[in-house]
């Protein structure tokens, strides 16, 4: 019978997905209680914040950048039609702060650096790199995940007020020579915007989803099986798991963040 | 002698000898057909045994069995007298520390140099620069491969990331030696280099090992050959004579199906043994 086919299939489907949900919670699990374990491998956690943090310090300029002087872009327009074009600045720095920033860095550096992990690690799964690891007395999860989490979030946290900056800064850039604005009143606007709820918004997410790139990048990458396709399969995975799951968990945070802190 | 200064601790001699490995009715499959069922034997201190079998029958996860790397469905496992079998991972690991391990494939790890890959532990204690760098050199003496100090893996061919492999595990004085095919497709020459190099790990420093070979012809020459220290070689024995200590198990099917020296299986009527050897 065709209908019991397919529910069998989606009875399969749902119990390995809850699966890999549990699989991946012990593993972030074990992560965070690794912080708290000794050895602790200081070295490789800078050189990962470099790789992670200075090196995606580019491309978060310029997406921080020209974000921020869309935003001006199309937003001047329409607020000129009720004469609110005093309200760029606002609108900027609000969008780029709560929002933008904290989102767009995520998907960047999940972009760069989920597949950087899930292929690192998956290439040291398949070559037994791993094991020999194990084999020569040293907790994976210690040395190679706990540095990549650690600094993964430190970065993500500067590397999102960097984008707020520029993002700002694009806005102005935008406003001050396309639209013909008045700077100071731009960045007046800007700046009374900011109320500390917003602040604790935009600097709270980055926490969270550089929490979640790390862990889901790790994650694909110390399961792979299968060889070279095997870690092709796990850094797609990565990307496109840590991707929604930022999106997902910024939608969650916002909600939360309107119930802790509801608009006046 | 001066036996006072000596903390009394760390003196092996004086504990009662221990077997390093144990198997106790150890079975194991991934998903399907068991890989492994009923194994049971034991390694003495001291002692050498050959693991030979077809390809494919569960020589590389028994020797991951035996430190631990993957788990058993059933049975059990001790490794230097402790069980294994459901140890927690961390103190596992500490275990592993007394154990050294070459790979089938090297597994060196490729972004490290060759002086980092074979001074890992020592790195991981955290000793002085001079002294990992001394004690690497003279790891890489021992297969000789000095001059590849400096180099990363990628650029070494693969007999020379093998016998780096050997210098990894052999570098912090391993109670026990776990060796997977450690000449698999490698020419008659390199083998007998890396040959020579086990068959010195053994008598010079006496570490009991599991050795994986799909190579007949090295198992023979491990348990006819001894090294003499004067000449810095492996000698043959006298005919007739064999390593007393060096012992073959043979894997068929998941199955256990020899256990003895290299006389009972040369004699041995069994058919699947005797095809085997031929
Ligand atoms: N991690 C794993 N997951 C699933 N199956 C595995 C795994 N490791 C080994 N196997 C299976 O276990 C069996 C034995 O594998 P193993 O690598 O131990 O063989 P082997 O005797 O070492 O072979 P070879 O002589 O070719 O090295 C194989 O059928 C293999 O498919
Ligand atoms: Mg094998």
């Amino acid at each position: 019978m065709p209908a019991e086919i397919i529910s069998e299939q989606v009875r399969r489907t749902v119990q390995r997905m809850l699966l890999a949900v549990q699989e991946y919670s012990l593993f972030c699990w074990e992560a965070v209680r690794s912080f708290w374990r000794q050895p602790h491998y200081w070295a490789d956690t800078l050189i990962q914040s470099d790789l992670i943090g200075v090196g995606s310090v580019p491309i978060v300029v310029l997406t921080g950048f020209f974000t921020g002087g869309v935003l001006a872009l199309q937003s001047a327009a329409s607020l000129a039609q009720f004469g609110a074009q005093a309200y760029t600045g606002r609108f900027v720095s609000l969008s780029m702060f709560r929002e933008l920033a904290p989102v767009l860095t995520g998907l960047m550096v999940s972009g760069r650096n989920a597949s950087g992990m899930a292929s690192e690690l998956g290439s040291m799964v398949v070559t037994e790199q791993i094991d020999a690891m194990r084999a020569l007395g040293t907790d994976p999860i210690k040395k190679l995940v706990a540095p990549r989490v650690f600094a993964t979030v430190i970065a993500l946290f500067l590397l999102t007020i960097v984008a707020d900056t520029l993002g700002t800064a694009g806005g102005a850039t935008v406003a001050v020579f396309l639209s013909h604005q008045n700077g100071n009143q731009y960045f007046n606007s800007a700046y009374q915007a900011l109320v500390p709820a917003d602040m604790i918004q935009g600097l709270t997410k980055p926490l969270f989803f550089g929490f979640i790139i790390s862990t889901v990048g790790c994650f694909f990458g110390m399961k792979t099986t299968g060889g070279t396709q095997g870690v092709g399969r796990a850094t797609t995975q990565a990307v496109v798991v840590s991707s929604v799951m930022i999106i997902f968990t910024d939608f969650l945070l916002s909600r939360v963040m309107l119930w802790l802190f509801p608009p006046v | 002698m001066d036996t006072m200064s000596q903390p009394v601790p760390e003196s092996p001699p004086a504990e009662p000898a221990v077997d390093p490995v144990v198997f106790e009715h150890v079975s194991m499959a991934f998903n399907g057909p068991p890989v492994l069922e009923d194994v049971s034997f034991r390694l003495g201190p001291h002692e050498t045994r050959i693991l030979l079998g077809p390809a494919g029958v569960g020589k590389s996860v028994l020797l991951k069995l035996a430190n631990g790397l993957l788990r058993p469905d059933s049975g059990r496992i001790f490794l230097f007298g402790e069980e294994i079998t459901r140890m927690s991972e961390e103190k596992l690991l500490a275990l592993r520390i007394r154990t050294g391990m070459v790979f089938q494939e090297g597994a060196l790890f490729d972004s490290l140099t060759i002086r980092d890959n074979v001074g890992y532990q020592l790195i991981e204690q955290h000793l002085p620069d001079e002294v990992i760098d001394k004690r690497v050199r003279r790891a890489l003496r021992f297969v000789e491969l000095e001059h590849t100090f400096d180099m990363l893996p990628s650029s070494l061919s693969g007999g020379m990331r093998r016998r780096v492999a050997i210098a990894r595990a052999i570098i912090a004085k391993p109670e026990l030696l776990l060796y997977d095919s450690p000449t698999g497709g490698l020419d008659p020459v390199t083998s007998h280099t890396i040959n020579e190099l086990i068959v010195k790990e053994r008598d010079v420093y006496h570490t009991p090992a599991i050795l994986v070979t799909h190579r007949l012809q090295d198992a023979f020459t491990m348990a006819t050959n001894v090294f003499s220290e004067a000449t810095n070689q492996m000698e043959p024995l006298p005919t007739g004579q064999t390593h007393a200590d060096t012992t073959f198990l043979v894997l068929r099917e998941g199955k256990l199906v020899f256990d003895g020296s290299i006389r009972e299986l040369i004699h041995s009527p069994d058919p699947f043994l005797q095809s085997f050897l031929a």
